[in-house]
């Protein structure tokens, strides 16, 4: 069964003369239980995949599918208790004047959960924070921690497919280590469909089972990370990007 | 040594509940704060003002009203009136601090209505957007065109003299830079990866502006509010002069300094000392202003 | 024994806090030759102020303190701010990670170049034209017209930074310090601007210090790389044999690095060592 089905998306900013086409008749599917990466340059439209499936960048057309469901204009409230989304810059996708207790606290109570207290607790141990990172600011965590606060976030509403925007670019290859080291455990644990968007070759290769390479919009490529490994790649651009990450 | 203990329990980059947090992050704003001299002075001429205001009937040497016609215009320094007194031998003094009731009142009155109705404007249309934005910051664009004085002075006129009124026109004319300022921070929040990921938890429109954006935009109004209470003092002190603020024999600030004008040459002290006062409040709000940008501006802190 | 340009000893950057006194690099010592010295670490190791602090470019109430920093065996930090601001730039220059934050906005990219130029040299404008031309091509860039008369919006990441080297290597500095000059761009740019680098870099014989938190670019890119940790170098190694490294942090931060060629299951965790921070630096004169 497939978790996510992608046909013909196409996404643009802009109207008119100015409009920019983001992403051009995308096509893709992830099973259920996959992780899919997509690649690709700044620009290439990777990201925009990801914001068209959540709702942030409004302008598509063509057909998403999430779990059977084809997504309209407007998501319901029942659509984010399934998709949920990890942002690339953990400096960024925290509130400056909130507490972790209140991030958390927060989204729980939006997806009408009870129980918040021990709710919260639950999740800060799942993401190995603990309980005494609780009441801190972001300006007191560091940049693994506020990942950390993110992905925990992510996870409250108990979501099937986590959407990952470049989730450790931003963070050191030490700490990025720790990350993926908890994104494997936590979709292992929590049966977890992965779309994962990287410039990294070699994180989307640890990181997931398929992959599609993306130029100036579009999918050149769609392999499996096997044929990754061997550098088997038949689109020249994808064998360019290869090289260049060696 | 419990000091010391308190110290380091505010000072902790763990706090252990939400009160704790809390009161950790008002308590590393107060140290940078109180590292700001200027601001302290301003903080302290202000808590003054405060103090005399709520005291005024115990220590003013005199009855603001009484009039002394045996007793008019006498000079600084005039034993029992340190001030002097004005046209109708009123003790300046007596009159200058039951004056910071009004002026208090005035200020408090403004300050939680020009800022609320700026607020409310600005971020409904900077996070709206769409045709609300356009229709909202035209209105803004209308009583921005006219000078404030001016437009203050044809509301004084419609609605009647009076404090009230007066305290109305103000607010009525100084809330729009609030609304332009409320609306620039908006339009950078909204884009914020924050607001998505909130969005992403199906939070609505009302949460995300009550919830998220005001807290932010709430910290550059304050200093705002804060450098601009001068010209709302000045405004005040204004629509006085003019007589269409407090009307005689009420002690308001401007209103004296029009009274004092008539003897300016001769009896200078009769209109400087209240201009002196208002001088020295505005200046206080305004280093208090600067105090709390440094502190409360969200870019300046990381 | 080569010569050296720079030769640094017992470097201390010191930033004054609530808390007390945080060290942000604590005793490094180092020379530089005519060669391509790498300083790799992670965020907070100090590898940025070690090269901010050369250029003494530390913001107040930042203290930067040394035994010396001798250029030519010249002592940086006798030096007046005045005699300073002829170092920066004419004999040191400092390229930085985000080109856009370093170009002005407002100046079209020829202006700044040629006025560039015309503070260190004293030239006709039509002589610095021509010049600027040719620092264009010198660094790859085809239509040197047409970018001349452009405004740096208009220029993609690689392009900036591009234009940024060429604008340092203007006035022929000796040093070029270079703060994570590819880390905004995309991959295959980041070759192609590495490749200029390295290219006038050899030219001119001048030394670079390359300040980056990717071991791999370092290793494939430099002579020799320091390992800082915690505001003291614990390493010091020829640069092509860097993944023989013998610490255990640097060992720690290669082995948590995923690998196309080696796949694991699991990413190995770098364990912290106090020891690691209390060690003293390790000196990384040749």
């Amino acid at each position: 069964m497939n978790m996510l089905e992608i046909e013909n998306l196409d996404v643009w900013f802009g109207t008119a003369r100015n409009r920019v086409e983001a992403v051009k008749a995308a096509i893709f599917d992830v099973a259920q239980g996959e992780s899919f990466g997509l690649v690709g340059e700044s620009g290439s439209g990777k990201s925009t995949i990801l914001r068209a499936i959540t709702g942030l960048a409004p302008n598509w057309s063509g057909r998403i599918t999430v779990q059977q469901t084809a997504l309209t204009k407007k998501r319901p409230k029942a659509f984010f208790k399934t998709v949920q989304m990890v942002f690339q810059d953990p400096y960024a996708s925290l509130h400056p004047r909130h507490s972790v207790d209140q991030v958390l606290g927060e989204t729980l109570h939006l997806h009408g959960f009870k129980q918040i207290d021990a709710r919260v607790v639950k999740l800060l141990d799942d993401v190995g924070l603990g309980q005494k990172f609780r009441f801190r600011y972001p300006h007191q965590l560091s940049g693994g921690q506020r990942q950390r606060v993110a992905i925990a976030r992510a996870l409250a509403p108990e979501p099937a497919l986590l959407l990952l925007d470049e989730p450790t670019s931003a963070l050191d290859v030490s700490v990025q280590a720790e990350i993926l080291n908890l994104l494997a455990d936590l979709r292992q644990e929590h049966k977890l469909t992965y779309l994962m968007v990287s410039h990294d070759l070699s994180v989307v290769g640890h990181m997931c089972d398929r992959l599609a390479v993306m130029k100036d919009g579009e999918i050149v490529e769609i392999m499996d990370v096997a044929a990754l490994q061997r550098m088997e790649a038949t689109h020249p651009y994808a064998q360019h990007l290869l090289q260049a990450s060696i | 040594m419990a000091e010391h203990y308190l110290r380091a329990w505010l000072l902790t980059d763990t706090p252990t509940s939400r009160r704790h947090a809390k009161m950790s992050a008002l308590y590393q704003g107060w140290l940078s704060f109180r590292s700001n001299t200027m601001a302290m002075i301003g903080l302290i001429i202000l808590l003054l003002l405060v103090l005399i205001a709520a005291a005024a009937p115990l220590i003013s040497p005199h009855d603001p009203f009484v009039q002394d016609l045996g007793n008019r215009l006498a000079p600084l320094g005039t034993p029992g009136h340190i001030f002097g007194t004005d046209s109708l031998g009123r003790d300046i003094l007596s009159r200058l601090i039951y004056g910071a009731r009004i002026t208090l009142y005035i200020v408090a009155l403004v300050a939680l209505i020009a800022p609320v109705v700026g607020l409310l404007v600005g971020t409904v249309s900077g996070y709206v957007g769409g045709w609300v934005d356009v229709v909202l910051m035209r209105i803004t664009d209308i009583f921005l065109a006219f000078p404030r004085l001016v437009l203050a002075l044809a509301f004084v006129a419609a609605l009647g003299a009076g404090i009230e009124n007066a305290v109305l026109a103000i607010s009525l004319t100084a809330w729009p830079p609030y609304a332009r300022i409320a609306r620039a921070e908006t339009l950078t929040i909204r884009s914020s990866d924050y607001i998505s990921a909130i969005q992403l938890q199906g939070a609505g429109a009302l949460r995300i502006i009550t919830k998220h954006i005001w807290p932010l935009c709430i910290s550059s109004l304050i200093v705002r509010v804060t450098l601009d209470m001068a010209g709302i003092i000045l405004a005040a002190a204004g629509l006085g002069f003019l007589g269409l603020g407090a009307q005689p024999p009420s002690p308001e600030w401007g209103a004296m300094i029009s009274e004092g004008r008539r003897f300016i040459l001769d009896h200078w002290w009769v209109a400087t000392m209240p201009g002196l006062a208002i001088f020295t409040v505005s200046l206080a709000f305004n280093l208090l202003g600067d105090g709390l940008r440094d502190v409360l501006d969200p870019k300046a802190g990381e | 024994m080569m010569e050296n340009l720079l030769d640094v000893e017992n470097l201390w950057v010191k930033f004054p806090t609530r808390q007390g006194v945080f060290d942000a690099v604590r005793g490094v010592s180092f020379s530089l030759g005519r060669e391509r010295l790498g300083i790799v670490g992670e965020s907070g190791s100090g590898k940025s102020m070690t090269g901010r602090a050369i250029l003494r470019l530390i913001r107040s109430p930042g203290i930067v303190a040394a035994d010396h920093i001798n250029l030519d065996g010249v002592d940086l930090l006798k030096k007046t701010e005045k005699e300073m601001r002829a170092v920066r730039g004419r004999r040191i220059s400092m390229v930085m990670q985000d080109p856009k934050f370093s170009l002005n906005p407002v100046t079209t990219i020829g202006d700044q170049i040629i006025e560039a130029y015309r503070l260190h040299n004293k030239t006709s404008k039509s002589e610095a034209y021509a010049k600027a031309i040719e620092m264009l091509n010198a660094v790859s860039i085809r239509d040197a017209e047409r970018v001349m008369r452009a405004y740096p919006h208009e220029m993609s990441g690689g392009m900036g930074q591009r234009i940024m080297i060429a604008m340092m290597l203007i006035p022929n500095p000796e040093i070029l310090i270079a703060d994570e000059p590819t880390s905004a761009l995309d991959v295959s740019v980041q070759r192609q601007v590495l490749d200029i680098m390295d290219g006038l870099v050899k030219e001119r014989g001048m030394g670079l210090i390359f300040i980056s938190h990717d071991l791999n670019l370092v290793a494939d890119f430099c002579d020799r790389v320091l390992i800082m940790y915690a505001g003291r170098i614990v390493e010091v190694c020829e640069a092509n044999k860097l993944h023989e490294a013998k610490h255990s942090y640097t060992r720690g931060l290669l082995n948590s690095l995923p690998r196309l060629d080696a796949p694991r299951d699991r990413l190995e965790v770098l364990k912290r060592d106090p020891a690691w921070s209390e060690a003293p630096s390790v000196s990384g004169r040749v």
